[in-house]
């Protein structure tokens, strides 16, 4: 009798989501992440990046469509969601009254972490971020970058199984930035799964295995840089097509009526 | 017509624009579709209170000038001093620290003395014009019964703005030098706070150690007091005399108070850019170090949160003064309750509703800070807990932070009476509960920092919060004598708490 492994489900499945405010946000957005997989969401201003990375970290409810999470529906379960996914977004929220320490180990506390298992993660993060030196100094006086690098260990301390960033590169010096993408980096070959939105394209190029463009709330062409290219060739110039950066590729691509893919 | 940049009438122009811009956000709560609303609001408000004040100070608009009139005048303009001094205490603490335009300025080639002395100048006219409206009503009422001679008090009033922002530029120039720009910002607003507070406590204080009463009148209509008092023409009458029409007192006390104010813009606007750089320099905060860790036992995810929301309570001596503050006004009833000793349950009677109404307003300060005021609200959101836990645990800390508070003096009230204690212990449960309701239906997401606009963020919230207190301080009043009439003021707390859920936002998009 021959035996079929299970089928391993997508890390994220995105269906049919809608959200509007004032005007469609996002209008249909279909995509999919697989597990280990570093997912980079780029698009224009106000495509609807965010709201749907919101909507995915159960910070937001959609009107329509489906989220699922490692098999897990997180609109018919969040709870169950939310114990398996993690969320940074570019403007860190973190207390300034805690400790480095207090905070790793009270976002511990809220993901129901063994707290002998919380304290050797939070060392090890606290190293890992070159944050060890300030571990027991109150937040209130770090800079963006240091707040940053607290809120991504505070995501990372109760080790999820996909990571949602919102941008999280904003506002950091170079140094900051190198650490935070060879910690992203690490956890994708531990298996973990990064979905992650940025306006840096050259970010996007240099560390993410898919890329999805968004524009005007809808999923307009995804894939890996060469599909992306290949997908825009018709509208790049021959040198470009071959080899050309990502930001051309955008470029070509945003300018395309908006349809889903 | 725009003055020539750069002249003190510009800045003068400009200031002006960022005041009436500022107020007009602060009245209709940042929705310019409301103006016509609250305009409405603000008149019926004021004829009201002309009613009010017909009734309070009516009767003594013919009142002749004897110590009696020329006493009562000169401690109730005391009791609003204070509270100017306060308030542009306040004022002068906010334009050292806050970065907002001063960046700008310090950094344009512009004369930034002129821009200083006007921001001062400024904050003298918002502390008068704060201070105009609620005498207004009492004064028109004394002029309509009284005569014209009581337009020196809006004289007065004037006066006392000006002369309260002169002192408070210098209280806090001097708390700067003194205790260094770290510390200032912290101890200028308690020291505000207290000076706001401390003459009415002081007066009850006096009065409840001298007469046994928690009313200032008895106080004030002593004969002991009166014989003290100076005679009719000594110069500390003077302000009284103004605010009575006198030409020559209201002349010598504009002219002193716009000499104060003066010689303050004189002294500190050429310092204000050296203050304000300094305050610049401390950051928002200096490297504090916390060794000891509060989260490393087991906790559940509700245990986290209350551990969390006591620690940054705690931590924050600025938050928690602000909320303590009015703790403040339980000095007098616990001295009510110290006298009472031995007197039965009349003092008890007074007492209860007091602390049933600091309880619903503490509160409410404390439930704005852990629903609304949540530093991380992403973080708690994501959480793998359902928002119903952790909304418990949040109202867990608020309502045991209040009962911390409260159970010390309804001990002590046990030991007198067992009856008014069990009253007080429900009242307490029940306004603390209603407040934290109240702000759980107005929850906005907002820093922590912006306490001190909670009030403005929701009109409704606020007076809701307030009614509901007096409410259920009145049903425990009641109650304290007799059970069964207590259902009249429970009945009229519950609307005035059904009403408010009813225009209630509760649209909640989170899941």
């Amino acid at each position: 009798m021959q035996h079929f492994a299970p089928p391993t489900p997508a890390a994220l499945e995105i269906h049919g989501l809608v959200k509007r405010f004032d005007r469609p946000a996002v209008d249909g957005l279909a995509l999919t992440a697989r597990a280990g997989e570093f997912y980079a969401l780029v698009g224009p201003n106000g495509a609807g990046k965010t709201t749907t990375l919101r909507m995915v970290a159960g910070l937001l409810r959609p009107d329509a469509g489906t989220i699922r999470i490692s098999g897990i529906d997180a609109l018919a379960d969040p709870v169950a969601a939310k114990q398996i996914v993690a969320w940074v977004s570019d403007e860190p929220m973190i207390y300034d009254k805690l400790t480095p320490r207090e905070y790793l180990e009270f976002v511990a506390g809220l993901w129901c972490v063994e707290p002998a298992l919380a304290t050797s993660r939070t060392e090890t993060l606290l190293d890992w971020l070159d944050l060890a030196p300030h571990a027991d100094e109150r937040c209130e006086s770090f800079s963006k970058g240091m707040r940053q690098k607290v809120a991504l260990a505070g995501a990372l301390v109760h080790e999820p199984r996909v990571i949602i960033l919102d941008e999280p590169l904003t506002g950091l010096d170079a140094g900051s930035a190198r650490q935070v993408k060879k910690v992203l980096r690490e956890r994708t070959q531990a298996g973990g799964t990064i979905v992650m939105t940025t306006h840096i394209l050259e970010v996007a190029e240099r560390m993410a295995d898919r890329i999805g463009i968004i524009a005007h709330g809808k999923l307009i062409a995804e894939g890996t840089l060469e599909e992306l290219r290949h997908r825009a060739g018709t509208h790049m110039q021959a040198d470009a097509r071959d080899g050309g950066s990502l930001e051309e590729t955008f470029l070509a691509l945003v300018a395309e009526p908006a349809e889903a893919v | 017509m725009s003055a020539a940049a750069g002249t003190t009438v510009w800045f003068a122009q400009h200031e002006s624009r960022l005041v009436w811009r500022d107020w007009l956000s602060v009245i209709t709560a940042g929705r310019r579709d409301r103006l016509r609303v609250v305009t409405i609001g603000i008149i019926a408000f004021v004829v009201f209170m002309h009613f009010v004040a017909y009734w309070v100070v009516g009767p003594y608009a013919g009142a002749a000038i004897d110590k009696q009139t020329l006493l009562t005048i000169t401690t109730s303009a005391l009791l609003s001093w204070m509270l100017m001094i306060s308030q542009a205490m306040e004022s002068i603490t906010r334009a050292f620290y806050a970065r907002s335009d001063l960046d700008l300025i310090l950094a344009s080639p512009v004369d930034s003395n002129k821009l200083f002395g006007v921001r001062i100048a400024t904050i003298a006219l918002g502390t008068t014009l704060m201070a105009l409206p609620l005498a207004a009503p009492f004064i028109d009422v004394l002029i309509a019964r009284g005569g014209w001679r009581w337009l020196g008090a809006y004289g007065l009033i004037v006066g006392m703005g000006v002369a309260a922002t002169a002192l408070a530029v210098g209280l806090t120039v001097a708390l700067f030098r003194v205790l260094g720009a770290r510390r200032t910002r912290f101890v200028a607003q308690v020291v505000a706070a207290i000076i706001g507070a401390a003459f009415v406590i002081g007066l009850q204080v006096v009065a409840i150690l001298s007469y046994g009463t928690i009313s200032r009148t008895a106080l004030l209509q002593s004969k002991t007091l009166l014989a003290l008092a100076p005679g009719l023409d000594n110069a500390l009458w003077w302000p009284a005399r103004a605010a009575l029409g006198e030409i020559l007192p209201l002349g010598a006390v504009l002219a002193a108070s716009f000499a104060l104010l003066a010689a303050a813009v004189a002294f500190v606007a050429p310092r204000f850019d050296t203050y304000a750089i300094t305050a610049a320099g401390v950051g928002n905060a200096s490297v504090v170090r916390s060794r000891r860790n509060a989260f490393r036992e087991r906790l559940s995810p509700r245990g986290a949160l209350r551990r969390k929301e006591w620690i940054l309570l705690r931590r924050d001596p600025w938050l928690m003064s602000q909320t303590l503050m009015q703790m403040l006004y339980l000095v007098p009833p616990a001295l009510m309750l110290w006298r009472g000793f031995g007197e039965g349950g009349s003092a008890l009677q007074l007492v209860v509703p007091v602390l049933v109404m600091a309880a619903g307003q503490l509160a409410g300060g404390l439930a704005w800070l852990a629903i609304s005021g949540e530093d991380a609200p992403d973080l708690v959101a994501t959480a793998p807990v359902p928002p119903r836990f952790i909304l418990r645990a949040k109202i867990e800390a608020v309502l045991s932070a209040v009962a911390i508070v409260f159970a010390p003096l309804v001990a002590a009230i046990a030991i007198t009476s067992p009856w008014h204690a069990l009253v007080a212990v429900a009242g307490i449960g029940v306004a603390a509960a209603a407040s934290t309701a109240v702000q759980f239906w107005f929850r906005s997401q907002a820093k922590r920092s912006q306490f001190r606009r909670r009030q403005v963020s929701s009109r409704l919230a606020t007076f809701a919060e307030a009614f509901s207190s007096i409410g259920w301080a009145a049903t425990a009043a009641v109650a304290s004598a007799s059970l069964w009439l207590a259902i009249a003021p429970a009945v009229l707390a519950l609307l005035v708490l059904g009403g408010t859920y009813s225009l209630s936002p509760r649209a909640n998009n989170v899941w």
